[in-house]
């Protein structure tokens, strides 16, 4: 660490965090406590020295292939994901809850689904509408009736929470189909480690890297019984998918093979792979191929990313897919507004993390309740991911809110809405010094007979000043998530 | 251990021969220098295209073939798939693909080699600073090189990527000395001359071979001599000789190592380079014309690929095979 001379200002001195809850100061009232010492830490850093570390780590990312694909034209251009390197510190009281807030809710998510494909009673309860479930694009009736290993559907499972103006952590979404960005997580600490080893000296951090074990862990649990260790594979839609690297990196961090859909084979109601030497067996896959993709002969006709016939073996349970097929019915957002009650009806207890409040507008109170309120509101279209079609109230302008009220009457049960959630900053490298910027947090979760969860998780910031969206694909980055011991 | 994924021995073997060949392409521009002026000092870069059989590519151009444009199409046109950038694209692309099973600093080098090629100003690979620029690009392709042996794991890709690399360096072995060919037949004064004797000298000097020449014969240089060392000798890391013994020690062990099925009939092509080889002298090659030979040696190692491909990276069978024979 470049110790500042006497003359020299913290840093942080001028730093405000604008009346949100900041990850690293807390709130005036209440201060966090536990993130003193690393706050100390970085008020005796060199503005300049700490610009200089940042350029080189991103360079690095850039030089070591941490990127992700973006289109633009007809060229595919490699970006990394802009990192900040000032840290979010989670302690480590406040993610006992937060970890046991996630299981709590992937094992209620994973008992839905259960339920959905088999006795339907939570619908028959009245407690989710069926329409809602059985009327839902992601609903799979070939998954009814069929029993899945260990009855877990969900194996990796991505939670979004947001933390509020008084510090509270909700839950934003669920990614209960094939959540990405796991493996920034865990390149951003190898990196933070690498560009500030000062930083974090002696600093008690819970470490990340036994994500890939707990995956192929879980990979082993659910194959059927084979002679021999199980094959695993990790199905990816290939090196022109923008999360390749993603791809990449499990299938190295669990030592098995990356393949895409032609390097698989149905034959004798076995998956095989094509070798060098032949085919050879395949038991389970982790694929990051959606279900419409999975297999041109019972989905999407026309892909040519998946394994024509995958399905019929799977039923036979011949190979095991994590995640299973027909999840996306838990993470649909107009599902995520009754987890709560999910929550208390397979567990009967109350929901350790609560949702951020929602008004679902199918139905007729929640409706008038967004339309009366537009100006106040989020709202979001059920069906869409990477914070595409979203309308922020307060923010749009007249015609983007008539634009918006005309889409919610002409079609109310595609979207939801919820206020405006005063989401937590973090301080953040800007051009000039550091400033706030909003963040969230989408810890992991990995299910095999248990469920486990990586400590932290993906902390996205949105770089660009007062926004809100933190999507990368919309201008965010992403900073290292430490939860002390 | 699984048994390697048929589409990443097609990829890495693919890896393999296009940093090879930017290798080459760029100890080709660099020796053409040499042989671009005729006995009256005239330029003449047509050769180049000639040797590479691009000329339908580069007429689609509707340039004339000078230096500048031979240079800039061989160096950083992008649309002609010959040239040094897109070879290093393929690589990397190939490279991409191949990530979860070649070494991080692998795919590191050659990223930031390609992004280097990318930001390419126009004027840093012109004729006045082609040698410069050549150099350049080797040291990286053998950056490359240093990497991969220091890095790889010793597995079954590792032998398609040296079946890649070999089967690519005979191949470019055999044009490079092509080149002379073309030079020769477009010289008036024919062999022996000075000009001749120039152009034999730079030629062993584009596969860094001139210094081994010279241990092997101290005295004189005369065409038979260097195309024998070329392509018949033992020892010299670029001769055909060399390159069609190893490749057949490669798929030789790829076979016995991991008990495949497959590579018989890659071995048969090869036996047919290799008997020719082992039956020549080189004043009977140059004697029965030594263009027709290398072009025949061409063909096979094009045989030799398509049962590789075939056998181990899952192709469709030819329909009909191949009988070209050799010629004259």
């Amino acid at each position: 660490m470049t110790p500042r001379d006497d003359k020299a200002s913290d840093i942080l001195e001028g730093y405000d965090p604008g009346g949100f809850y900041c990850e690293l100061l807390g709130l005036p009232e209440h201060p966090a406590e536990h993130a003193a010492e690393i706050r100390a830490r970085l008020g005796t850093l060199d503005f300049a020295e700490l610009r200089r570390r940042a350029k080189e780590a991103e360079r690095e990312l850039y030089n070591l292939g941490i990127t992700f694909l973006v289109y633009s034209d007809k060229e595919a251009v490699d970006r990394i994901l802009p990192f900040d390197v000032i840290p979010r510190v989670i302690s480590a009281s406040e993610w006992e809850r937060l970890d046991a807030g996630v299981v709590q809710r992937v094992t209620a998510l994973n008992l839905f689904l259960h339920d959905v494909y088999h006795d339907q009673k939570i619908l028959k309860d009245g407690v989710v509408p069926p329409e809602l479930v059985l009327g839902n694009a992601n609903y799979r009736p070939q998954m009814q009736g069929l029993d899945v290993p260990l009855d877990t559907y969900v194996h990796i499972c991505g939670i979004d929470l947001v933390r509020d103006g008084d510090g509270t952590f909700r839950v934003l979404e669920d990614n209960a189909r094939v959540p990405s960005g796991v493996s920034y997580v865990i390149e951003n600490r190898h990196m933070m480690q690498r560009a500030f080893s000062d930083l974090l000296a002696d600093i008690p951090i819970r470490p990340v890297d036994g994500y890939g074990q707990k995956l192929l862990e879980a990979m082993y649990e659910i194959a059927p019984a084979a002679p021999g260790e199980p094959q695993v594979v990790l199905l990816s839609p290939g090196a022109y998918n923008s999360a390749y690297f993603e791809h990449i990196f499990l299938a190295r961090e669990m030592g098995v093979p990356l393949v895409e859909g032609h390097d698989l084979v149905v034959q004798d109601d076995r998956v095989w792979m094509k070798t060098i030497n032949g085919l050879s067996r395949v038991d389970a896959i982790y694929r990051r191929v959606g279900d419409d993709f999975l297999d041109p002969r019972a989905f999407n006709p026309d892909s040519l990313l998946g394994v024509p016939g995958i399905l019929e073996v799977y039923r036979k349970g011949r190979v095991a897919l994590a995640n299973a097929i027909g999840t996306g019915v838990a993470d649909d957002k107009a599902v995520y507004a009754y987890v709560p009650r999910m929550i208390k009806y397979y567990l009967g207890e109350d929901a350790i993390i609560p949702n951020v409040e929602t008004h679902i507008c199918r139905e007729g109170e929640g409706l008038r309740y967004t339309l009366d309120n537009l100006d106040k509101l989020v709202v979001k279209p059920v069906g869409e991911a990477g914070g595409y079609g979203i309308t922020i109230g307060p923010r749009a302008t007249k015609a983007e809110l008539d634009e918006c009220r005309a889409k919610l009457e002409a079609d109310p049960a595609n979207y939801i809405s919820q206020p405006m959630v005063p989401l937590s900053v973090c301080p953040t490298v800007v051009d000039h010094g550091i400033e706030p910027r909003h963040v969230d947090l989408r810890p992991f979760a990995i299910t095999g007979r248990k469920t486990w969860v990586l400590p932290g998780g993906l902390t996205r910031v949105a770089l660009r000043k007062g926004t809100l969206i933190v999507n990368s694909s919309q201008g965010g980055g992403s900073k290292d998530t430490w939860v002390l011991a | 251990m699984t048994t390697l994924l048929a589409r990443y021995a097609d990829c890495i073997f693919w890896l393999a021969r296009y940093m090879e060949r930017a290798e080459n392409l760029a100890r080709l521009l660099d020796v053409h220098e040499t042989f671009s002026r005729d006995h009256r000092g005239r330029l003449d870069y047509s050769a180049l295209i000639r040797i590479n059989a691009d000329e339908a590519t580069f007429a689609a151009r509707g340039v004339r073939p000078s230096a500048e444009n031979v240079i800039a199409f061989y160096v950083t046109d992008a649309s002609n798939p010959n040239s040094i950038i897109s070879s290093v694209r393929a690589a990397r692309e190939n490279a991409r693909i191949l990530r979860p099973l070649i070494s991080t600093e692998m795919w590191s080098q050659i990223n930031v080699f390609y992004n280097r090629l990318l930001a390419l100003e126009p004027r840093e690979a012109t004729r006045t600073n082609l040698a410069r620029f050549c150099n350049g690009i080797k040291e990286s392709c053998q950056t490359h090189a240093g990497v991969v042996e220091g890095t790889y794991y010793r597995d079954q890709g590792w032998y398609f990527y040296h079946l890649g690399k070999t089967i690519e360096r005979a191949d470019q072995t055999t044009r490079l000395l092509d080149i002379k060919y073309h030079a020769l037949a477009a010289a008036e004064d024919g062999a022996g001359s000075a000009q001749d004797l120039g152009q034999w000298h730079a030629l062993l000097r584009s596969v860094a071979g001139y210094h081994a020449f010279r241990r092997v014969h101290p005295r004189g240089m005369t065409p038979a001599l260097v195309a024998g060392f070329i392509l018949l000798d033992q020892s010299f890391p670029r001769s055909l000789h060399t390159c069609a013994r190893q490749v057949d020690g490669l798929l030789n062990g790829l076979r016995s190592r991991y008990g495949l099925r497959g590579g018989s009939g890659a071995l048969e092509r090869l036996d047919e380079i290799r008997a020719v080889l082992g039956s020549s002298t080189a004043d009977a090659l140059v004697a029965r014309g030594l263009h027709s030979f290398l072009d025949w040696v061409q063909l096979r190692l094009i045989d030799v690929t398509r049962e590789i491909g075939t056998d181990f990276f899952g192709y469709a069978a030819p329909a009909v095979a191949s009988q070209t024979q050799m010629q004259g």
